[in-house]
């Protein structure tokens, strides 16, 4: 129990000391801290939707690179014939993130149900390599299809508009991000809580005796895989919009290998976990990125240390090992 | 190593210590490719940038240079810090089209300069041209035009063209037929990053062609030209600096010898700005200067003129002293266009080796005093 | 299209399949072994040809270096596997995969820091320079030679698993991991001498490659990715089945890169078909593990059937 307090002690600290850093930024006129808060908000958006997946359901996906890109795709997509004002598939684009957000949730969430039934079929070991091949796959065609840019990207001049904000300015950005956070983080917390997210678990301690008891495995994984990719599809919507651009690299395998660094250094299943694991990724990323080009080499020691001696993540070495699961 | 450098050099100080120069450094923010494949490229960027600051002493700029890992998000991130957290007042650095086209229109909507001392996408030339958008280097078409020039010229007209499948290639491929006059004998667009190319090369071997063009920068071009030498297909190999550049002849080694390609500049490019620079980046870093080495020395000698001449906070000035281009290339004459780009020659060079090093001589002129086609389009004047 | 092209363009499927498979067979061996993910196989692979490079041209010699290289990324393997991954068998395999992961960023950098960042140079031997003709077509003598070493290679390793001594236990190890420990066999050393066996195939498959392609930081991930694809294919674990999904990507993959663009040439204009086609002929043998895995989710040929 006093793990669990410590936990919740935890969670408050950084659900408002990633409030209260910016709002500190935004009255010292340090713009780029905000921008680098956002950033941390959005990467732990994605982190959160993966650690539905691997978090909970124990699906270890080295793929949902293809989800974050497909959503930053949706964002450069639609705004670009909104522009251009020429129809896609029919239908007018749009520069409004409360349109384009459901749509990239919608394409990252169905392309997630078509990669999650095909791997799901296997488990383990092929899990891993399948979704890490059908990643690949996508980021081939993004690159390879001349039309939306392939290799080059696609550039978004203009931020896509939140109604009552200008999302030009780095704060504004922030509170929708941060909001869409919370809410995100609310969504985990609520699945964990539930039915769904209760037969989800038992699944990843033991798919035999869940099916006995009339769970059915791949439906309920599935749901969870889809939602998951939907989530971080909609981090990478957000991420478009925050880097102005859209490009390939989204939706490479050194992405997925960085949403599951962001996990595992956070702490495996914790609801705030991709929060701490995002701020510790890009913090190490700004210091030691300035200070050494070789700072990758020092992030791949970092991992092995974490991996070998603090299996639980920064709130694993704060609030205690077990999970709350 | 610490990368990010403040740029001192005392004795030279007293030199400079004039005019506008006296004032508070200036901040240049590079931003390169330091990790991963492309490092290499990155590594002559900033070395050649840093020789020119080294060689010209000075304390008027103040360099920071970070990596961008090849990613356009990551270049973007480092580029608004340089400008909201550092002050920088000019960027410079990237090599990649794409990432260029991610950086540069977010860094001149901040009224930054941004000098690209290489990629130059088409549609940062023509009518997506910006005042705050300089580019020291090349239009992404120019060197492969001169190339289709050159093979017209010399009696090739049945050419097999191949490059990779990213809007790079296609240009490069467009840039090679806009001044080439004869038949295609085949076009291929292979996977960007391909590392075989046996495929590829027997369909060459069936097409019946009398030459061959590529465009396959960095480690593609290596595996690609040194399975064309061993494949015995022996027709002409045509191609431009980016593929068979300093940067990659060590790689490929004798079998880049005879590779002709285009290039506005080369080491042995007779003139005296290029003497020194050759001379002191052997030097320097013991290793001969690649085309990127020389065009990131001549943007950071750009910067300097400039910087000498005019306050970068008075952009309007500044701009104009940008223009003038009073700087000595290592590529001979040089000078901005309405759209900020070069308009200089073009050389073709051939691949020797000489007394042991595969390095490039120069061929001859191929387009004189050229401008891109795309500056028409540009409304600046 | 002639039968020539056609012919060449089978043999050089066939050679760059045997080279994935000799990418794969170490890492479907290190899985059925010892059940471990190993993300930094590609990094191996480069390590072998990054090796073989410099050994090459310190002593002039190919072989040698082809020995170094393969020796090299063996010594690696058997460092990682005591003294890290040894650590990791009983962990999840999320474990596994951070842990490899982050050996790949390590590796990667450290051979940047050691060799630099340009690419390095290694010719192909004397001996195995120029063509030979096949009475179809010419064809270079060392994709030739790159056929013969993989095929002598496959049939070495099927030998070492079905005639020796190893090759018992390592059979014993997939199928029971207690019961041979039960049996006094050395399991730690087994395993570490599986590891460095499946490092030194990749070590091996990285210094042939280096001779006709770039040796340059970061070669390894993309035949990483393609090896994925192979052992999916064929069945975790199963070295037959490496064999066969290897063949069938490098074939596939070879055969669509060529043929394509030229199908899609017949109805759309040649420089959309070349596009279009490239960029289908990209995502084949991805399609092709997904009607694997349709029709059969454990692989074509699975260990533990």
């Amino acid at each position: 129990m006093r793990n669990e307090h410590r936990e919740y002690a935890v969670n408050a600290v950084l659900a408002l000391g990633l409030l209260a850093v910016p709002l500190w930024a935004l009255w010292a006129n340090e713009p780029f801290t905000i921008t680098l808060c956002t950033r941390i908000a959005v990467l732990a958006l994605a982190g959160v939707g993966l650690n539905i997946a691997l978090g909970l359901g124990g699906m270890v996906s080295f793929g949902h690179a293809a989800f974050f890109g497909l959503g930053g795709y949706v964002a450069g997509i639609l705004a670009q014939h909104a522009s251009s004002g020429a129809p896609i598939l029919g239908l007018p684009g749009s520069n409004q993130m409360l349109v384009i957000w459901p749509v990239a949730m919608l394409v990252a969430g169905t392309v997630a149900a078509a990669i999650g039934a095909l791997s799901l079929r296997t488990t383990g070991i092929f899990f891993i390599m399948i979704t890490l091949a059908f990643a690949q796959m996508v980021y081939y065609f993004a690159v390879s299809w001349p039309a939306y840019g392939g290799e080059d990207g696609l550039p978004i001049y203009v931020r896509n508009r939140f109604p009552g904000l200008n999302t030009m300015r780095p704060w504004d950005l922030f509170v929708v991000s941060w909001g869409l956070l919370m809410a995100g983080i609310g969504v985990f917390a609520l699945i964990r809580g539930s039915r769904f997210g209760a037969a989800l678990m038992a699944i990843r301690q033991n798919p035999d005796r869940a099916a006995s008891v009339g769970i059915s495995p791949f439906g309920v994984q599935l749901a969870a895989f889809a939602l998951s990719g939907a989530i971080t599809g909609l981090a990478g919507a957000l991420m478009a919009d925050l880097s102005r651009f859209t490009s390939p690299s989204m939706l490479a395998w050194p992405m997925s290998g960085e949403l599951i660094v962001i996990i595992i250094l956070g702490g495996v299943g914790r609801v705030f976990g991709p929060v701490a694991g995002a701020a510790i990724l890009v913090g190490f990323e700004v210091t030691f990125g300035g200070m050494t080009e070789h700072w990758k080499l020092w992030l791949g020691l970092v991992l092995l240390g974490v991996v070998l001696f603090a299996r639980g993540g920064l709130l694993g070495l704060i609030a205690g090992r077990e999970r709350l699961g | 190593m610490t990368i990010r450098t403040t740029m001192t050099a005392g004795l030279a100080a007293l030199v400079l210590g004039t005019g506008a120069a006296a004032a508070d450094p200036v901040t240049v923010g590079l931003i390169t490719t330091l990790s991963g494949g492309g490092a290499g490229i990155g590594t002559d960027i900033r070395d050649g940038f840093q020789l020119a600051l080294d060689m010209n002493g000075g304390d008027s700029i103040h360099l920071v240079v970070e990596d961008d890992g090849r990613r356009p998000e990551q270049a973007v991130q480092i580029a608004d810090r340089m400008i909201q957290a550092e002050h920088a007042q000019i960027l410079t650095g990237i090599i990649w089209s794409n990432l260029a086209m991610a950086v540069i229109p977010a860094v001149t909507a901040q009224e930054v300069f941004y000098i690209s001392p290489n990629a130059g996408p088409s549609a940062l030339a023509g009518a997506g041209c910006n005042p705050y958008y300089f580019n020291a280097a090349w239009q992404n078409d120019m060197l492969h035009e001169a190339a289709g020039a050159y093979a017209s010229e010399h009696g090739m007209n049945h050419t097999f063209i191949l490059a990779p499948n990213y809007p790079a290639g296609t240009d490069a491929l467009t840039g090679f037929k806009r001044r080439y006059t004869g038949e295609i004998a085949g076009e291929i667009y292979t996977q960007l990053g391909q590392t075989d190319y046996a495929a590829e090369i027997a369909q060459i071997r069936a097409s019946g062609a009398d030459s061959v063009f590529i465009f396959l920068p960095g480690g593609m071009g290596i595996s690609f030209v040194r399975q064309y030498a061993q494949s015995g297909v022996d027709l002409p190999l045509i191609s431009t600096a980016f593929t068979v550049g300093q940067d990659s002849l060590p790689g490929m080694g004798e079998a880049a010898l005879g590779v002709v390609n285009a290039g506005q500049w080369s080491p042995d490019l007779d003139n005296e700005a290029n003497h020194a620079f050759v001379t002191a980046f052997r030097e320097a870093y013991g290793r001969t200067p690649s085309l990127y080495a020389s065009q990131a020395f001549d943007t950071a000698n750009l910067i300097l003129s400039a910087v000498a001449a005019a306050d970068v906070n008075d952009h309007e000035a500044f701009r104009a002293a940008l223009r003038a281009a009073d700087f000595a290339s290592v590529r001979g004459a040089f000078r901005f266009g309405n759209n900020q780009h070069p308009i200089q020659n073009v050389y073709m060079r051939e691949v020797v080796n000489a007394d042991g090093e595969i390095t490039n001589r120069l061929l001859g002129l191929a387009i004189a005093d050229y401008q891109d086609v795309f500056a028409s389009e540009c409304p600046m004047q | 299209m002639s039968a020539a092209l056609f012919f060449e363009q089978l043999l050089n499927g066939l050679q760059f399949g045997l080279m994935l498979f000799l990418m794969s067979a170490g890492l479907t061996l290190v899985f059925g072994v010892m059940g471990l993910i190993n993300l930094a196989h590609g990094s191996l692979y480069m390590l072998g040809a990054f090796f073989c490079a410099a050994a090459a041209s310190a002593t002039g010699n190919f072989w040698l270096g082809l020995i170094a290289g393969t020796a090299a990324a063996a010594a690696a393997g058997a460092l990682i596997e005591t003294a890290i991954l040894r650590r990791l068998y009983t962990r999840d395999h999320l474990d596994q995969v951070l842990a490899t992961y982050a050996l790949i960023l390590i590796l990667t950098e450290g051979t940047k820091i050691v060799f630099g960042p340009f690419p390095l140079y290694l010719n192909t031997p004397t001996l195995l320079q120029g063509t030979v003709n096949l009475g179809l077509t010419e064809y270079p003598l060392y994709r030739l030679a790159l056929i013969g070493f993989g095929l002598a290679v496959a049939l070495g390793l099927s030998l070492l698993i079905t005639r020796t001594r190893l090759g018992i236990r390592i059979r014993a190890g997939e199928n029971d991991r207690e019961m041979i420990a039960a049996l006094g066999v050395n399991i730690r050393a087994l395993y570490t001498l599986v590891f460095a066996l499946g490092a030194g195939l990749a070590g091996l498959a990285g210094a042939l490659v280096g001779a006709v392609q770039a040796v340059q930081v970061g070669m390894g991930e993309p035949v990483l990715i393609l090896a994925f694809v192979v052992i999916v294919i064929g069945g975790i674990g199963s070295i037959k089945g490496a064999m066969v999904g290897a063949l069938l990507v490098g074939i596939i993959d070879t055969m669509g890169r060529f043929l394509l663009p030229r199908a899609f040439g017949l109805f759309l204009d040649p420089s959309q078909a070349t596009v279009v086609g490239a960029a289908l002929a990209s995502m084949l043998i991805y399609l092709l593990m997904a009607l694997i895995l349709v029709l059969r989710p454990q692989g074509l040929f699975p260990a533990h059937a």
